[in-house]
């Protein structure tokens, strides 16, 4: 069974990447999933048809595989899995807990292909679900990307629509290196026209497309990118015109795409919810600053744990506010 | 009888490479690390863990295994790699750091591996061989792949979470795996028993997950031999994982170039008089097989003389392979 190009259908940010991975799963034997409550779906729902079925009641818990708390073996399995011949997607259940198996992805998938000389690879997928989840605190809420971006040997990726979700799953799934692949927590819900055109990894999407002559370039990705694309219609109707573009692939990233637009703006900010400290617009700022002169600014979180209180966790979320500002900075306004 | 002869040939050419590497590797670093002045005259750089005195368990093991059979090993790895059927010169080739190496000199001789006889790799980092071996067997087992995975460790691995988590995965998925661990006595430069809970500890953790362990002779080729074909027959008749505890002595320091002067002198003196090799040449001797021994001797030695020399003649990397075989997207994306 091979799967056939779908009609496009309005499905949400968990729902849409269930179907990639069933699909993928119908077109190759050798695709399996596993990891902690996939039986009954995922902890978010993310493991089952729009229709409702659990993956494992389609496919059956041989390929989508329950698995006890060992986040270490899950991922080191998935390595095992992978140089014996299947292509496994590996749920981590929240990125944080990817911490439990960071030699697995960092010292083994992401180094096999290259220190054993291109004798193997390793075409798993990682999937690490990353962000602030109301009230869940330092430890369930955390944005790595920008520590995978630093390992070579990795691909990652960060969706922040349903239609990117569905695409770049199934991207990912083709890749045939390791793919540490970032959904954001408070999109599972995010309902969303899927199944246009294939998505390409390495590709950002332009999500807000200023008047012709912008002021700015906004660089953000995941959940962050709805709140840039809010920011950049409040700054719109305050006369400044923002670009605005999605990521989608941290690594690598799309700089040819990001050095036109901040080259033709003369200005760029790049937003995310991660740390501001060393986190990735601290990379793209830099490369664009280094090869256009361009303006830069990066907002992201202040350098704290992700506190349980509202009052404390709203401290690590960047607002459509914060943003509209930072921009009018940036303009000298 | 002539199995006695294929084992000893496999551990006596992993007797030639380890002394030829040992060689090939002095005189650059001290154990503290620093560089003599020589580095650039000596061709293994880098750490060097000799496999010497453990070879009966790789040989014993790697008896009843077939190109087919997936293997993952550990920082200590030549052994096994050449047990599974890796050839010497391109393994010496990879020591050497050269392009016609089997990792193209990017790996050298903690990542040492040969995908193409099933060997699936040494590993620099403690205990990360099991999960990797239980996903390879979790596959095959998938797959309805007659095929089985085979894991090296040693006791220091056995303190790492890693090391329950693969087993207590391999039980509840009833996977065709082999767990062996080669219990030398110490972890890296200390000696493992004080910091180990329990006794016989690897066959006796192994036991309370439900999976049935043998303990053995580890310097005992023969019974290494005799218990592994019983254990890799009843895995592949579908009967699950099991363990190997062997236990045999690492004669050499942790590196190549680490004196181990922090061991008994008495116990190395007593280890060495249990060498693998002396007593399976003494059987052979008894059982009239001298001639055909010192043959297998002699081959071993033009065999690894071979290997250096052809390691020595071969082109180092190029600088740009540096950037190959990293990711296929982005591929340039890295300067």
């Amino acid at each position: 069974m091979t799967a056939t190009a779908m009609q496009p259908r309005t499905l949400t940010y968990a729902q849409a990447a269930a179907l990639a991975l069933q699909e993928a799963m119908q077109a190759s034997p050798h695709v399996i999933a596993m990891g902690e409550d996939l039986g009954r779906g995922g902890v978010f729902g993310q493991y089952r048809t729009p229709e409702g079925r659990t993956l494992a009641d389609v496919f059956g818990t041989d390929r989508v595989i329950d698995t006890p708390i060992s986040e270490a073996t899950i991922m080191g399995a998935g390595v095992g899995m992978a140089l014996a011949g299947l292509q496994p997607v590996v749920e981590m259940r929240v990125a944080d807990f990817a911490l439990c198996a960071i030699d697995e992805l960092v010292n083994q998938a992401a180094k096999n292909r290259y220190m054993f000389g291109g004798q193997g690879r390793v075409p798993l997928v990682a999937r690490l679900p990353i962000g602030i989840w109301t009230a869940s605190a330092a430890q369930h809420s955390q944005s790595f990307e920008s520590w995978f971006a630093h390992v070579p040997g990795l691909v990652v990726v960060a969706p922040s629509t349903p239609a990117d979700n569905y695409g770049l799953l199934k991207a990912a799934l083709a890749c045939g290196d390791p793919v540490v692949y970032m959904e954001h927590k408070e999109l599972w819900g995010l309902q969303g026209e899927v199944g246009g055109t294939p998505v390409e990894l390495g590709k950002c999407r332009v999500a807000h497309q200023s008047a012709a002559s912008g002021d700015l370039t906004i660089v953000s990705w995941s959940r962050q990118v709805h709140a840039c694309v809010d920011a950049a219609h409040q700054l719109a109707a305050q006369g400044i015109h923002a670009e605005v573009l999605d990521l989608r692939t941290i690594w690598p990233w799309d700089r040819e795409a990001v050095l036109a637009s901040s080259a033709r703006t003369g200005r760029l900010l790049v937003v995310h919810e991660a740390v501001q400290a060393a986190g990735f617009g601290a990379e793209v700022a830099a490369t664009v600053a280094e090869h256009t002169g361009a303006r830069v600014a990066r907002l992201g979180a202040p350098r704290i744990p992700v506190g349980y209180a509202q009052t404390l966790e709203a401290e690590s979320r960047i607002s459509e506010t914060q943003i509209v500002q930072a921009a009018r900075r940036l303009l000298g306004k | 009888m002539t199995e006695l002869l294929d084992l000893y040939r496999t551990m006596v050419r992993i007797r030639a490479f380890e002394d030829a590497a040992e060689a090939a590797s002095q005189g650059g670093v001290t154990w503290g690390g620093a560089a003599t002045g020589k580095a650039s005259e000596v061709r293994v750089k880098g750490p060097l863990h000799l496999s010497t005195g453990q070879e009966a368990v790789a040989a014993g093991v790697c008896q009843h295994l077939g190109p087919r059979d997936l293997l993952t090993s550990t920082h200590r790895g030549h052994g096994h790699t050449l047990a599974k059927g890796a050839d010497a010169t391109r393994m010496m080739c990879e020591l050497f750091g050269r392009a016609s190496g089997y990792n193209g000199g990017k790996g050298g001789s903690m990542h040492i591996a040969d995908f193409s006889v099933g060997m699936l790799g040494a590993n620099g980092v403690v205990t990360a061989g099991l999960p990797i071996a239980v996903g390879a067997a979790h596959a095959l087992k998938l797959q309805a792949q007659e095929a089985i995975a085979v894991s090296f460790f040693g006791d220091g691995a056995i303190n790492r979470g890693p090391f329950l988590e693969a087993l207590n995965w391999a039980q509840v998925y009833h996977l065709p795996v082999l767990f062996v661990c080669e219990d030398n006595r110490i972890s890296a430069t200390t000696r493992s028993a004080p910091m180990t809970a329990g006794t016989q500890a690897a066959s006796a953790r192994a036991e309370s997950l439900g999976i049935p362990a043998t303990r053995v002779d580890g310097n005992d080729v023969e019974a290494v031999s005799s218990a592994a074909r019983r254990l890799v027959a009843e895995i592949r008749a579908g009967g699950g994982p099991r363990l190997l505890h062997a236990l045999t002595y690492r004669q050499k320091g942790h590196v190549s170039v680490d004196p181990a002067t922090y061991r008994d002198p008495q116990e190395v003196a007593e280890a060495l008089k249990d060498d693998p090799i002396a007593r399976a040449r003494e059987c052979l001797h008894a059982r009239g097989l001298t001639e055909q021994a010192e043959r297998i001797e002699a081959e071993a030695r033009q065999e690894i003389e071979s290997a250096l020399a052809a390691a020595s003649a071969a082109p180092v990397p190029q600088a740009a392979d540096a950037y190959t075989d990293v990711v296929t997207i982005g591929e340039g994306a890295w300067k």
